[in-house]
């Protein structure tokens, strides 16, 4: 294994009822609750997913920023690229864990919807995403306290460092209740930000 | 008959999140699945689950569902003859 000098291509914020790409606002909608923003946002980006609406809010969530971030790459080419997903966030599917649990509480009223189960795992996200992009790469979703940008900065570095990726799609996806938050960014070869875990906290923390 | 197909497009495009696509779109004898609305193998246990849940019927083997969930027509003719409630 040997140690490159990694950079950050592009970063995508989805929180607070707005959308960035690199600190570029592309959409915001004060005035909406989740549903309607998300579903206002995946139209505004021309996200066409009929399946998009199937998903639970965490998927949506991922989806629609790893679809800005990697639309762009994977749109024109028929060919499989090696960009590995590395995802992580603190409530895991809880929302989505709650919404089967009540489903099934009642034995009388015994209805668990195969639908809402199927998303109870935060790694389901990953291989919407996969679908999306054709992407047979490595993928992985971590659970943490906080957002540990040593973590993901450690395992992306290592991915391309043993040439297990070419690219890594990492950084922090969390909903649950009304509170929901999406930071993810592309660590490459080619970029102009440093690859590291100052810069990593720098572009999380900044509003 | 009919209110029973109108009932069934609203709650499968309602219950399946077909978002985009109108009753109005749906033919009665639209095939649910492949190239029709699209349905996949989730949608189908959904509808197992609904048939169960609103209509009283218990499908115990999946792959009755292939035959049930033809059409919006077959469907209905369905739970029309086995419908408990």
């Amino acid at each position: 294994m040997k140690a490159q000098h990694l950079k950050i291509k592009e970063y995508c914020k989805i929180s607070n009822n707005r959308v960035l790409l690199n600190d570029q606002l592309l959409y915001e909608d004060q005035g909406s609750d989740f549903t309607t923003f998300i579903k206002l946002a995946y139209k505004k980006m021309n996200t066409n997913y009929p399946k998009f609406f199937k998903m639970d809010d965490l998927s949506k969530l991922g989806f629609l920023a790893s679809d800005i971030l990697l639309k762009p790459m994977t749109q024109d080419s028929e060919i499989s690229k090696n960009i590995a997903l590395v995802f992580s966030n603190s409530a895991s599917s809880l929302q989505t864990d709650r919404k089967h649990q009540e489903s099934i509480m009642d034995q009388e009223n015994y209805f668990p919807s195969p639908a809402v189960f199927v998303y109870t795992l935060p790694n389901i996200c990953l291989g919407e995403i996969s679908i999306k992009h054709r992407l047979y790469s490595e993928n992985s979703f971590f659970i943490f306290n906080h957002f540990n940008a040593k973590y993901l900065h450690d395992y992306a570095s290592s991915l391309i460092e043993s040439e297990k990726a070419d690219e890594v799609l990492c950084g922090w996806i969390n909903c649950d209740v009304e509170d929901y938050e999406a930071f993810l960014y592309l660590v490459s070869k080619e970029g102009s930000i440093e690859h590291n875990k100052e810069e990593i906290i720098k572009l999380y923390t900044t509003k | 008959m009919s209110d029973l197909k109108q009932e069934l497009k609203e709650k499968i495009i309602t219950q399946l999140n077909l978002e985009d696509i109108a009753i109005e779109e749906i033919a009665d004898n639209d095939p649910l699945f492949g190239d029709g609305l699209g349905l996949d193998s989730i949608d189908a246990l959904e509808l197992i689950v609904m048939l169960d849940k609103d209509y009283g019927i218990k499908l115990t083997d999946p792959k009755e569902g292939k035959k049930i969930f033809e059409s919006i027509e077959v469907m209905a003719n369905y739970i029309a003859e086995h419908r408990t409630k």
